[in-house]
């Protein structure tokens, strides 16, 4: 806090900031105290796909108000979709400035209100934000104390702070409060942050469980999602979509939807949509539009993925080698070889994507439900060749996102619709649509070769991984002599994906555990050790080690060779900066290949936890979440026909498939808060494969598990 | 062709002029403004636009709007009595028993739909019950024991 004092003894009243040209923000909140503040780095921005980025070098991307009344607002671009961010960042900022939790509100993903960001995504809103606003607070809190010290007249060592509330601790009479302070003042602030990381042990609200602040508005019906917008005027949108990726619109005859009363058709080329009063109408028209197309189809199907994406032409990299492979061939006393394959994976949210857009004169008002409501803001900038200061992109409670609505295509077509119609225009995406426009998890290929010396030890870890990324490709364990190679799309010279790919919640870790964890277990069944043992013996990661233990202890896990019958599985790794570890034990029907996962144990350490509520609650999702993907979940497609359009055929994990849970979130005060969205599953996949394996003997070497898959391995065996 | 339509919703007798063959989910978002009740799939897969007809779970997205003539229709709307939140609500908010709460609203009223037929369901009857309502965040340990809890504190007449 020290190094600030001297630029905030003078405050900075100009509404421009360093470097930058800035929208007047005390204009839009009418007065009080504005505190900016920046609290992403370059590193960061890595991450965006290069046409959202905006150079943000000198940039202040979130804000404090100190409104006139005392309530404290934080302004972020972030938005909600069920991670519980608007709980838990109001909880920091409660805490630093010492307010009431009542009084602070999260206004998010408003990009006329919010400075800019690039979008939700990545377990980053605790890890990154988090400790930024956190030291903005602290920030805003030093200039409240510096004018309660000139107003009250008593120097700010002698001040403390309660329920917003500035008194002399000798005096506790002489007061002053936030909403005094901010009455009338028109004052801009500039801080240069840095994350703090000061004790957390104080803290009324952070560190301690905390129900969700849309809870009462979300089981009455209250909240509202874009869908549930409406404007006077407003009319439902369906667009005409060809039947796969790829095809090309020949010629179409609208007439048979013309003929459907209060339905209108709405051309621009070839883009083709109904609109209407009436929802159940446009989706009446859509189908009598007779259109014809011409197909150019990827000679790729869910069947020859795997090998075409090892024949395709790619961008090959060394991520990271140390030792010598061959050395450490030779040093082996046994040598394994695997090939592991998982599918495309749909986001499949409950809410489909779905956008209002309104055009009033020359201003473009959109609400969407999207991960990254400036992306869509640019977006609709270049398409509609607009300006931002025409187009606001707002935000309401986003129902689920999971990576899959970092895509806002919908947002877009809505504007369009508005600008030619002038109308107001509701796009809901159908389901198929959903399916068909998703942006999947890719599939992907891992080869892993590797060994073992004859006292259980790793000699060498050969690694290769097509289309998978890194995220979760590194080798854990000590291993002497160790290479990972990643394999990616070289667009220009291959199109690998006939359809549109993205990130899903934590990104392909999941591919790249599932493949280290079995490959590990192999080789401890092959050593005869005890597969918690064998992981022990060949790691040196204390935090790895740490949640290995304490997952062991909390299942009451009993060391033994594997097949041993039993059906329990063990897997572990790391993701968004948090180390996390599961046990699970199964029932496996050899009769049928069904599976069913009885009970997960899973151990976390996230550093600090900032709502252990919260936290549980991410862990527990993750666990049956993950369950899509290790038993059902598997986009088949033909070229660039999507064949599972719906849940009839692409299912979703349900009440039925639940496991006991059992979490242990590891005590990590002193750390910095760590990713907590996404970390719980990437080892539920690997952990079910052990654990079939364990009560069966058999091997599987890719997701999902099916029925079908685990009887066709059982009777390999 | 509109025609009116007499039912009774939350408990209040309405009367609509409306097309009959639209999908009560659209009648009730759109026309009534009860946006409560969500549309998911259209196909009747995923349960979001659950409402009671006649005390029974239906999804509204398959249901033609003249099917409710002289019926009884719940909404999520019609859970809180005098600003008092249902056992069910109550028990969900306790529990942190949702996330996106996309699924909620259907989630909810199959659960009092359970709990009216049957006061003191087990664990597997809960889980029978919710098994074709989808939640994509996965909040269903927490909805499991919402219900369970919601189930106690009924029978105990609060």
């Amino acid at each position: 806090m020290k190094k600030n004092e001297e630029k905030l003894s003078k405050p900075v009243t100009s509404t421009k900031g360093p470097g930058m040209k800035r929208r007047n923000f005390l204009k839009l909140l009418g007065g009080g105290i504005l505190i900016f503040f920046q609290p992403w780095n370059v590193a960061d921005l890595l991450a965006v796909p290069q046409q959202q980025r905006r150079t943000l070098t000198k940039d202040y991307n979130a804000f404090i108000h100190i409104a006139e009344d005392g309530n404290i607002s934080c302004f972020t671009g972030k938005i909600e979709m069920g991670q519980g961010i608007i709980t838990s960042l109001a909880m920091m900022m409660a805490d630093e400035l010492n307010v009431p939790f009542e009084r602070v509100t999260m206004v998010m993903g408003d990009t006329d209100l919010c400075p800019y960001d690039a979008g939700t995504w990545g377990s980053q809103s605790t890890q990154t934000f988090g400790p930024a606003m956190r030291a903005a607070a602290a920030e805003a809190k030093a200039v409240l104390l510096d004018m309660a010290s000139a107003k009250i007249g008593v120097p700010v060592s002698r001040l403390e702070v309660k329920d917003g509330i500035i008194a002399d601790t000798s005096n506790p009479g002489n007061s002053v409060s936030y909403a005094q302070l901010a009455k009338g003042q028109k004052l801009e602030k500039y801080l240069e942050v840095k994350p703090a990381s000061e004790e957390y042990t104080k803290f009324t609200y952070v560190g301690k469980p905390f129900n969700r602040v849309d809870a009462i508005e979300k089981v009455t019906g209250r909240a509202k999602y874009t869908g549930d917008l409406k404007i006077p005027g407003m009319v439902f949108a369906r667009i005409l979509r060809p039947p796969s990726h790829g095809a090309k619109l020949i010629s179409a005859d609208v007439s048979g939807a013309e003929k459907i009363s209060d339905v209108e058709v709405v051309r621009d080329g070839d883009f083709i949509a109904v609109i209407s009063g009436n929802k159940d109408k446009v989706d009446e028209a859509i189908v009598k539009i007779k259109a014809e197309y011409t197909f150019n189809e990827m000679p790729v199907s869910d069947k020859t993925v795997f090998d075409w994406m090892v024949k395709a032409e790619s961008r090959v990299s060394v991520v990271r080698t140390g030792g010598d492979i061959e050395e450490g061939r030779k040093q082996s006393d046994k040598v394994f070889e695997s090939e592991y394959h998982d599918p495309y994976v749909a986001h499949a949210a409950i809410e489909t994507h779905t956008a209002l857009a309104h055009m009033e004169g020359e201003k473009m008002n959109v609400w969407a439900s999207t991960q990254s409501p400036f992306g869509l803001q640019d977006a609709i900038v270049n398409e509609l060749k607009m300006t931002r200061e025409t187009v606001r992109v707002r935000t309401p409670y986003v129902g689920g996102g999971f990576g899959g609505k970092g895509a806002y295509q919908q947002g877009v077509e809505a504007a369009r619709l508005a600008k030619l119609t002038r109308k107001p225009v509701m796009l809901v995406w159908t389901r198929d649509e959903e399916f068909f426009y998703d942006t999947f998890h890719t599939a992907n290929v891992i080869k892993v070769s590797s060994g073992i010396d004859k006292s259980g030890l790793i000699t060498f870890w050969d690694y290769h991984v097509w289309f998978a990324g890194t995220r979760g490709a590194e080798i854990i364990y000590d291993v002497p002599n160790f290479k990972t190679t990643s394999y990616s799309e070289n667009a220009s010279a291959f199109r690998v994906h006939p359809f549109g790919t993205g990130a899903w919640r934590a990104p392909n870790n999941n591919s790249n555990t599932f493949a280290r964890e079995l490959q590990i277990d192999m080789m401890a069944s092959a050593a005869g050790i005890d597969p918690l043992d064998f992981r022990l013996k060949n790691l040196k990661d204390e935090k790895m080690i740490a949640c290995l233990k304490s997952v062991a202890d909390k299942f009451g896990y009993v060391p033994a060779r594997t097949p041993g019958n039993r059906g329990i599985g063990i897997a572990c790794g790391h993701d968004a900066g948090t180390w996390v570890a599961e046990i699970v034990e199964v029932k496996v029907d050899k009769g049928t290949g069904k599976v069913q996962v009885v009970r997960v144990a899973c151990s976390q350490d996230m550093g600090l936890c900032v709502n252990p509520e919260g936290a549980l609650l991410q862990m527990e999702g993750c666990i049956s979440m993950a369950l899509g993907y290790t038993f059902s979940e598997e986009v088949h497609f033909e070229g660039g026909n999507i064949l599972d359009r719906g849940f009839d055929t692409y299912q979703i994990p349900k009440m039925s498939w639940l496991p006991k849970i059992d979490c242990v979130i590891l005590e990590r005060k002193d750390k910095p808060p760590k990713g907590g969205g996404e970390p719980a599953i990437i080892a539920v996949g690997a952990a079910v494969a052990n654990a079939i394996h364990d009560a069966t003997g058999a091997r599987l070497y890719r997701t999902p598990m099916t029925p079908e898959r685990v009887l066709e391995a059982i009777k390999k065996v | 062709m509109e025609e009116t339509i007499r039912f009774t919703l939350n408990g209040k007798k309405t009367e609509l002029l409306t097309d009959p063959s639209q999908t009560l989910v659209w009648v009730l978002r759109n026309q009534l403004g009860l946006t409560g009740t969500k549309w998911g799939c259209g196909a009747g897969f995923c349960g979001a636009c659950t409402v009671l007809l006649d005390g029974e779970p239906v999804r509204s997205c398959s249901l033609p709007v003249s099917d409710v003539a002289g019926k009884k229709v719940i909404t999520i709307e019609g859970l809180e009595k005098k600003g008092k939140l249902h056992p069910v609500q109550k028990a969900f908010v306790e529990h942190d028993a949702l996330q996106c709460g996309f699924c909620t609203p259907g989630m909810i009223l199959t659960s009092v739909s359970l709990l009216q037929k049957n006061p003191s369901p087990t664990r597997q009857e809960v889980i029978e019950a919710l098994d074709e309502n989808l939640c994509r965040c996965t909040a269903h340990v927490r909805i499991i024991d919402a219900v369970m809890d919601a189930s106690k504190v009924m029978k105990g007449g609060k």
